[in-house]
């Protein structure tokens, strides 16, 4: 690097050294630092008002966690990349921070708190990072005596095709959501049938047919399909809303795929599973969240919420529950409450919300590989800022101590 | 150096403290309501005296603390609830109830004419038709509720309020309550009698059972309606759990226990005699009342004397007064450059963050609860904050910059607190998930710090600002240290922004396991830490001097307004509390004035009156 220096200052570079030092030097910046902050706000500040119309988790996809921002952002239209994106300017900053401290990095105790505080933020950039990429989030709702193995996702459904002629236990092919967007033929080695999706709604609102929507065809020709027809609806966006995923579906024998057994609706708004008969053996279809299955299993024995006294204000909510893990030979009560999480093989249990009445509790469920990068990072930024700023201060009063 | 002005200003300023703390005193043969403001009761959810009940009930119903009959006559919060509570008949005829909105007056049938209050027995016959409108609008999201919604709401849950409060201590209609439960007391046994004897099909005593129906019926409403609880669960445990509960429920309980609690039988008392119009006969009774709760409850009865003594002070009231006082006299010390009024203004300051100090200090004992708790504390915090810091830069300074700073941000936020509390209790219960002393003490102190720097540094540059472009005093000297200022608030703003959002983040991480999820209140808080990077970035790069510096802090102004209240309205988010439509034009205007200043700011060096002969650019 130094001779790079000395090649620069005798004005003849070569191109081939005077390129990548150019480089370094944009990357190592301090415009490019305060370009990327400023950025960055505009970012934080669209991204904060377009949640009034797009509701927090449409904006998160769309602004902060995505290379760059796409305008219009209606679905099928052309749109041209308009503004860098989180992750983005996350990664610009990161690469800037790093060939920063390369560049001009000399160990002075002067300097220490400065040089914790971006120790500090790169951990904090990378715990983001990683967190973004591996976190997953699910809910658990258990009503009182019930176990659950598993947990579901929110926000996206699987068709679970599932064998239940075993009495003892099910088997269950589930497609997921994604597929199941893609279209096509799907196949599965325990199956004797194919699936062929003819459409997916990612949102979507029915109407019976009769009065309502006497023009309208219905969706399938099998099961309350039927007698359903189907709208597309325009995604979900606020809080307390979700998008309810339906498809058609075609169901083909495997060994004579011209031979259709007819169409139908899969739904998480219809009740009960339908069922498919082929080859004398029976499945049930259902359109169901996503689940994420555990080694161990949790019952909730009692919900309780508490209020405070001649008021409706919530005083505390919490699941009395036991865990049950075979594997590792566990089986005690856990208590989960507000403000105090369970914390058990990489997932954490948080207290979410309970259902009208009371009569069942409803648990986020996290699994967070990344959880510890801003404990450690706060602690490190915050050392570094208040040593920097006590060195500054303390400097300041003896000059103005010396110089009256 | 004279002193004399020095001593005038203190003068002036014991002279307002001691004026608003004198304690009110009942006139001789008049019924003791100072005695009985003091009595504790369990409303909302906490323990406090009639005397905040008496406040926070006007308030949100009038709208104001004191309420005006006609020209002449004036009467206080706790005589209103006591003419409530004990006299509902005359109560009723109180222009109690507050009406600005004129399509509310038009669903009445009433043309504006310039009246803005209206009494119960004015708006009985239509009581039908708001309650109708009023729950249309419970199906509304707030931030989609036109003024006529809000309107009609508030005037729903003023009516539902004061019909509670008139049924809470006795019974809306009744002559002698005091009889009545006696009258119960002795119908128990005979008609619980004859209960049985009806179930089982035989011959009963009809009127017996009759009697004691009707009063069990009649107290399981009273019990019902009740928003007041003042049976104090005593040494005997008399409420369930030992909870505090209402009369009604102490009544009904009596079927169990075959006695009335004593306490109730005390309040049934001191009713009738308010009801009787009998002050004497009032004053005998309520000292045996008083003597009683002291007894079974000495905790809550001293906090309830404390609390009341605190909504007599007024504290933020006068600490709002003197931070006028030592603004102006920071304005006199810079017009006659007198060093002796600065000090006067310093002395002043002292004095006012006492008793900022002393509420502040007084609600944090109250609710047992760090600092900030709602939209409410965290303005007098502000304020708190800045005075403390403004006090500190002018004793490094002593230039009048840190007491105009700490005077005028100090009042604003007071100001701003005190419109912030019309909607009823200020030390209100906190929700499930904000109930963790440890997160409240560490994250939101840490945030609104960080917004009080803020604050300061836009405040410092409004001052460098005005000073340069329109007067001459901005010397080179005063320029540089006002611009240091800033830039040393910023650095402290830096530290306290970044540290309380990271422990916001872990709050949120210990609570729902998210670090963090791109609320609207989290992105505020993080848009004031990258504008601190932005700005100190840019000052080590040289890209700002002391012009782009205050520039830069004034809008700083804006963005944490914007992250303070701004996100609020929004209306989305884990955070959104407290929406308020009321306060988008001040924030609006406050937001605009920021944006001419830094105009101003932008003005070349040679359009400053203070840079114009010198070749001092900045």
């Amino acid at each position: 690097m130094d001779r790079h220096r000395a090649d620069g200052r005798r004005g003849t570079p070569s191109p081939v050294t005077a390129m990548p030092r150019r480089i370094f030097d944009f990357l190592s910046s301090l415009k490019l630092t305060v370009t990327c902050l400023s950025l960055a706000i505009i970012l934080v500040f669209v991204g904060t008002l377009a949640q009034v119309d797009s509701g927090i988790y449409e904006v998160q996809r769309r602004y902060f966690q995505s290379l760059v921002v796409w305008w219009p952002a209606t679905p099928g239209a052309f749109s041209l990349p308009v503004f860098p994106g989180g992750h983005l300017l996350g990664a610009v900053l990161l690469l800037n921070l790093v060939a920063a401290h390369a560049r001009r990095f000399r160990w002075t105790w002067k300097k220490f708190g400065i040089h914790l505080t971006h120790a500090g933020l790169i951990i904090l950039l990378v715990g983001g990072l990683f967190t973004d990429l591996f976190s997953v989030e699910s809910f658990l709702r258990l009503a009182p005596g019930e176990t659950k193995n598993y947990s579901e996702d929110p926000r996206a459904v699987e068709l679970a095709v599932i064998d239940g002629s075993d009495s003892g236990f099910d088997q269950v092919a589930a497609i997921p959501e994604s597929r199941l967007r893609r279209g096509g033929t799907i196949g599965h080695g325990s199956l004797p049938f194919r699936i062929i999706v003819r459409r997916f709604y990612q949102n979507s609102r029915f109407q019976p047919i009769g009065e309502a929507a006497r023009d309208a065809a219905p969706a399938a020709t099998r099961g309350p399909g039927s007698q359903i027809a189907v709208f597309e609806v325009p995604r979900a966006t606020a809080m307390n809303e979700r998008d309810l995923q339906s498809a058609v579906i075609e169901i083909v024998p495997a060994s004579d795929p011209r031979q259709s057994l007819g169409t139908w609706l899969v739904s998480g708004q219809l009740g009960a599973p339908q069922t498919v008969s082929c080859e004398g053996k029976t499945w049930r279809l259902a359109m169901r969240p996503a689940r994420y299955y555990k080694p161990y299993s949790l019952t909730l024995r009692k919900f309780s919420h508490e209020r405070y006294p001649g008021t409706e204000i919530p005083k505390n909510f919490a699941s009395h529950a036991v865990l049950t893990d075979p594997e590792h030979q566990e089986n005690r009560d856990v208590l989960i409450s507000m403000n105090h999480p369970l914390r058990y093989r990489g997932d954490t249990y948080f207290q979410s919300g309970f259902e009208k009445g009371d009569t069942a509790t409803i648990l986020q469920v996290v699994y967070n590989p990344g959880f510890i990068a801003p404990y450690v990072a706060c602690a490190v930024v915050g050392t570094g800022l208040l040593y920097q700023f006590a060195l500054h201060f303390a400097g300041f009063l003896n000059r103005r101590k010396t110089t009256p | 150096m004279k002193r004399w002005p020095t001593w005038i200003a203190l003068a002036v300023a014991a002279l307002w403290v001691t004026s608003n703390s004198r304690m009110p005193k009942s006139a001789p043969g008049d019924r003791d309501l100072v005695a009985f403001g003091k009595i504790p009761v369990l409303a909302d959810g906490r323990t406090k005296p009639l005397d905040t009940v008496a406040r926070n009930a006007l308030l949100v119903i009038h709208g104001r603390q004191t309420l005006r009959l006609d020209d002449t006559r004036t009467i206080g919060a706790r005589r209103w609830l006591a003419d409530v509570l004990f006299d509902a008949p005359l109560a009723d005829k109180y222009p109690a109830f507050v009406i600005h909105n004129p399509d509310v007056l038009g669903l009445f049938g009433w043309e504006q004419d310039g009246r803005k209050y209206f009494s119960f027995a004015e708006l009985v016959p239509f009581l039908e038709k708001i309650d109708m409108q009023g729950e249309q609008v419970e199906r509304i999201e707030p931030s989609a509720r036109t003024p006529f919604q809000v309107a009609i709401r508030n005037l729903r849950n003023s009516l539902a309020l004061y019909q509670r409060l008139k049924n809470s201590l006795r019974p809306e209609v009744t002559g002698s309550f005091a009889d009545e439960v006696a009258t119960f007391e002795k119908a128990i046994s005979p008609g619980l009698e004859a209960m049985r004897e009806r179930e089982k099909g035989g011959k009963f005593d009809k009127e017996k059972f009759d009697v004691f129906v009707a009063l069990a019926a009649r107290f399981q409403t009273m019990g019902e309606m009740a928003c007041v609880f003042p049976v104090p669960p005593g040494p005997s445990g008399s409420g369930p759990r030992g909870e505090w509960i209402s009369i009604g429920a102490s009544l009904l309980q009596t079927i169990s226990d075959g006695v009335v609690d004593p306490a109730t039988k005390s309040w049934a008392l001191v009713g009738d005699a308010y009801h009787g119009g009998d002050p004497e006969l009032f004053n005998r009774h309520l000292p045996d009342l008083s003597g009683r709760m002291a007894e079974s409850e000495p905790q809550a009865t001293a906090r309830a004397a404390y609390e009341f003594l605190f909504n007599q002070l007024e504290p933020f009231y006068q600490a709002m007064g003197l931070y006028v006082l030592a603004f102006l006299l920071v304005c006199f010390s810079w017009l006659g450059g007198s060093r002796s009024l600065g000090t006067a203004a310093f002395c002043v300051l002292l004095l006012a963050l006492a008793a900022h100090t002393f509420g502040l200090g007084s609600r944090m004992y109250l609710q047992g609860r760090p600092p900030v708790t709602n939209l409410y504390s965290s303005a007098i915090f502000i304020g708190w904050a800045t005075a403390v810091i403004g006090l500190v830069i002018e004793r490094i300074f002593r230039d009048g910059v840190g007491s105009a700073c700490a005077a005028v941000i100090g009042f604003t936020t007071l100001i701003i607190a005190h419109h912030l509390a019309g909607s009823g209790d200020t030390l209100e219960m906190l929700q499930a998930v904000l109930d963790t002393n440890i997160w409240l003490a560490t994250h939101v102190v840490a945030i609104t710090i960080g917004y009080s720097a803020m604050f300061l540094a836009g405040t410092l540059a409004a001052i460098y600002v005005v000073r340069g472009v329109f007067t001459t005093s901005l010397t080179k000297e005063s320029a540089e240290s006002l611009s240091r200022m800033t830039y040393g608030v910023i650095c402290f703003a830096t530290l306290f922004s970044f540290v309380g959002t990271v422990l916001g983040g872990i709050w949120a991480d210990q609570s729902w396991g998210r670090f963090w999820g791109w609320d609207p209140k989290e992105n505020g808080a993080l848009l004031i830490v990258l504008w601190c990077a932005v700005t100190l970035h840019a000052r080590w790069g040289g890209f700002l001097r002391q012009r782009g510096l205050a520039v830069m802090a004034l809008f700083g102004n804006v963005i944490t307004s914007f992250s303070w209240f701004g996100v609020n309205m929004l209306g989305v988010g884990l955070h959104s509390y407290g929406f308020m439509n009321k306060a988008v034009p001040w924030l609006a205007g406050f937001m605009v004035s920021q944006l001419v200043l830094m105009a101003f700011a932008s003005l070349p060096p040679a359009r400053w009156k203070s840079f114009q002969g010198t070749k001092t650019t900045s």
